[in-house]
C-alpha cells in the first residue's frame, strides 16, 4: 500500500465548541497521529462579553451584577473580591457579622460549585448516576442561598461595606441540618465513586502535573494542591474572617487526576467545618459599615484584592482616578491560567484521556472568555 | 498472580458497593418536585421583577419620581417620567421596566429613598415577543388595587404641550 504513494498525514480533529465535555463553548483543536494526540490547541473567546471594558463605562456599584456572571458557579467569591478591592480603596471597615455572613454564604457556594463539578465530571467519564445525587444536595444549597440572597445562581449579594440583608434563624437552622445531611452523603459518594474500580483506572496516573509545572504555568486552586503544594489564599494571604477558623488544606501527593478529585472532595468537608464554626461563633451587630458614601468616588489609587475561588485564585485589580467610574479593572481568573497547561498535558494521550484531563481542570469557559 | 485476582475481586466488590447505594436510594421517597401538578412557593426574598409597594394607609404607591432608580440601574432599563401635580409633589406618569435587560442586582430597590419598590414573586415570565417582557408598573398597581377592591390610582397625564407618550396602551406584563 505504501509503495503506491499513500501519504502519511496528521489528522486534525475539533473537540467542541459544542462538545458536551467542554462545559461551555471551548474548542480544542487536536492533531492526531492514529489514536494519539500530538498537539492540542485550545481556542477560546467564543463567549467574550467584555466585562473589563464594561467596568470602565459604569459606576462602581453598577459593575456589581457583572461579577456574578464571570464565574457563575462560584459567583459569591467574585462578588466578595470586587467588594474587597473597592473597600480597600474607600478605606471601609466591614463589620464582623457581615464578614461571617460572607464566609458562610461563600463557602456554601464553594460546596455547590464542587458538587456540580463532581457530577458533571463523572458524566464526562461515563458515570451517569452521581450527578443525580450531587444535584439533589446542590438543590438544598441553592434553596438556602435563595432565602438569603434572592437568587439561585448569578448572585449579586455583597455590597461595599457589608451585605444588604441579614440572615435569619431559619437559614441558620437549615444550614446546620444541611451540614449533617451532606456528611452522611459523603459516605455514599465514597462507595459510588471514590472506591469505584472503573473510576480509579480512568484517573490514576493520568494527567500528572509536577510541582515545577505548577509554578511555571501559574496554576492555583485544587490544581496546585493536587500536586502537593499547600497554597491557598485563605491561608497564605488571609482575608475576611478566615483567620478565625480552624481548617486544613488538603493536598495530594502525585498530581494526577485522582489526587485533584480527592482534594476537591476533602475541600468540601473542610468547607463544612468552616461553616459550622462560623455558625457557632456568629456575632451580633450591624451588617453594613457606617458611613458608606451614597456616591462611591474613591480617591486616586490602585489596589489588588485576591480570594480563593473554587477554581483557584481570583484577583481583582482596580485603578481609580478619583472619578465615579473606575479607570481600569483587571480580572485575574483562575481558569485561564489552569487551562494553559492543557497542551502540555495532552501530548501522547488518547482522546478519552484528554476529556478526563480537561474535566479535572474544572474550567468555566465564560470565565476564561469573560 | 495473586495480586491480579485480588484486584479483580476488589474491583468487582467496589461495583457491587456502588450498586448497593443506588438500590438503597431506589426504595427512598422521590425528591424531585412533580412540576405541573406540584408547585413550590417562592422564598420571601425571591427576585422576580420589581413592583410598587402598596402602602396600607394611603392604598397607593409611594413613588415620588425622583429617578434615583433610573440613574443607578446598570442596564438603564427603567423608563420613568414624572409629572408635577402641585408645587411640591411629583408623581410618576410612566414607569416601565424592560425586564429582558434586568440582571436582578437589586440596586434600584435599595437606593429608593421612599422604599417604594419591592420584588414580586412572579416567576412565569416567558413571552413570545420582546414587548411581552416590558412591564408597566403603574398598570400593574392598578390591577392589584382592583383585585383588592381598592380605589385605583389615576395615572397622571403629562402637560399637554409636551408630546404625550403612549402610556395606557402598553402591553402589560
Amino acid at each position: 500500500m505504501l509503495e503506491r504513494g499513500l501519504e502519511e498525514k496528521t489528522y486534525v480533529l475539533n473537540l467542541g465548541p459544542q462538545h458536551p465535555s467542554t462545559h461551555g463553548v471551548l474548542r480544542v483543536e487536536l492533531e492526531m497521529e492514529g489514536e494519539f494526540i500530538t498537539k492540542a490547541d485550545p481556542d477560546i473567546g467564543y463567549g467574550h462579553r467584555g466585562h473589563e471594558h464594561m467596568a470602565e463605562n459604569r459606576n462602581y456599584q453598577q459593575f456589581l451584577p457583572n461579577l456574578g456572571r464571570v464565574d457563575y458557579l462560584h459567583a459569591l467569591a467574585y462578588n466578595q473580591c470586587y467588594c474587597m478591592a473597592v473597600e480597600k480603596l474607600l478605606g471601609l471597615k466591614v463589620p464582623e457579622r457581615a464578614e461571617f455572613i460572607r464566609v458562610i454564604t461563600g463557602e456554601m457556594n464553594r460546596i455547590s460549585s464542587h458538587l456540580l463539578w463532581l457530577g458533571a465530571y463523572l458524566l464526562d467519564l461515563g458515570a451517569f448516576t452521581p450527578i443525580l445525587y450531587c444535584f439533589d444536595d446542590r438543590e438544598h444549597i441553592l434553596d438556602l442561598l435563595d432565602r438569603v440572597t434572592g437568587s439561585r445562581l448569578t448572585y449579586c449579594y455583597y455590597r461595599f461595606g457589608g451585605v444588604p440583608q441579614d440572615i435569619d434563624e431559619e437559614f441558620v437552622a437549615g444550614t446546620r441540618e444541611f451540614i449533617k445531611r451532606l456528611r452522611t452523603r459523603f459516605r455514599d459518594y465514597d462507595n459510588l465513586v471514590t472506591k469505584n474500580v472503573i473510576f480509579i483506572h480512568r484517573t490514576r496516573d493520568v494527567g500528572i502535573i509536577t510541582q515545577e509545572q505548577c509554578l511555571e504555568y501559574g496554576l492555583t486552586g485544587p490544581m496546585v494542591r493536587g500536586s502537593g503544594i499547600p497554597y491557598d489564599i485563605r491561608r497564605s494571604e488571609p482575608y475576611s474572617a478566615y483567620p478565625l477558623f480552624d481548617f486544613e488544606i488538603p493536598i495530594g501527593s502525585k498530581g494526577d487526576i485522582l489526587d485533584r478529585y480527592l482534594v476537591r472532595v476533602k475541600e468540601m468537608e473542610q468547607s463544612l467545618r468552616i461553616i459550622e464554626q462560623a455558625l457557632n461563633k456568629l456575632p451580633e451587630g450591624p451588617i453594613m459599615a457606617e458611613k458608606v458614601p451614597k456616591r462611591i468616588k474613591p480617591a486616586e489609587g490602585e489596589v489588588y484584592a485576591a480570594v480563593e475561588a473554587a477554581r483557584g485564585e481570583f484577583g481583582c485589580y482596580v485603578v481609580s482616578q478619583g472619578e465615579v467610574k473606575p479607570y481600569r479593572i483587571k480580572l485575574r481568573v483562575p481558569s485561564f491560567a489552569n487551562l494553559s497547561i492543557l497542551p502540555e498535558l495532552s501530548v501522547d494521550t488518547l482522546v478519552a484521556d484528554l476529556v478526563a484531563i480537561l474535566g479535572s481542570i474544572d474550567v468555566v469557559v465564560p470565565e476564561i472568555d469573560r | 498472580m495473586i495480586n491480579y485476582f485480588k484486584e479483580i475481586l476488589v474491583g468487582f466488590w467496589s461495583l457491587l458497593a456502588g450498586m448497593a447505594v443506588t438500590i438503597r436510594y431506589f426504595t427512598k421517597p422521590i425528591v424531585t418536585v412533580q412540576y405541573p401538578r406540584q408547585k413550590l412557593t417562592m422564598s420571601p426574598r425571591y427576585r422576580g421583577h420589581t413592583e410598587f409597594v402598596i402602602d396600607e394607609e394611603t392604598r397607593t404607591h409611594r413613588c415620588i419620581a425622583c429617578e434615583m432608580c433610573n440613574r443607578i440601574c446598570p442596564s438603564q432599563l427603567i423608563s420613568l417620567q414624572g409629572v408635577k401635580v402641585d408645587a411640591k409633589k411629583k408623581l410618576p406618569s410612566r414607569y416601565i421596566i424592560a425586564y429582558q435587560y434586568c440582571s436582578l442586582c437589586g440596586l434600584c430597590v435599595e437606593v429608593c429613598p421612599t422604599k417604594a419598590l419591592k420584588w414580586s414573586d412572579e416567576y412565569l415570565l416567558c413571552g413570545f415577543t420582546r414587548e411581552d417582557s416590558e412591564i408597566d408598573l403603574l398598570r400593574r398597581l392598578q390591577d392589584q388595587q382592583y383585585a383588592k377592591g381598592w380605589p385605583l390610582t389615576p395615572i397622571p397625564r403629562p402637560k399637554p404641550e409636551e408630546p404625550a407618550p403612549a402610556k395606557g396602551e402598553e402591553v402589560k406584563e
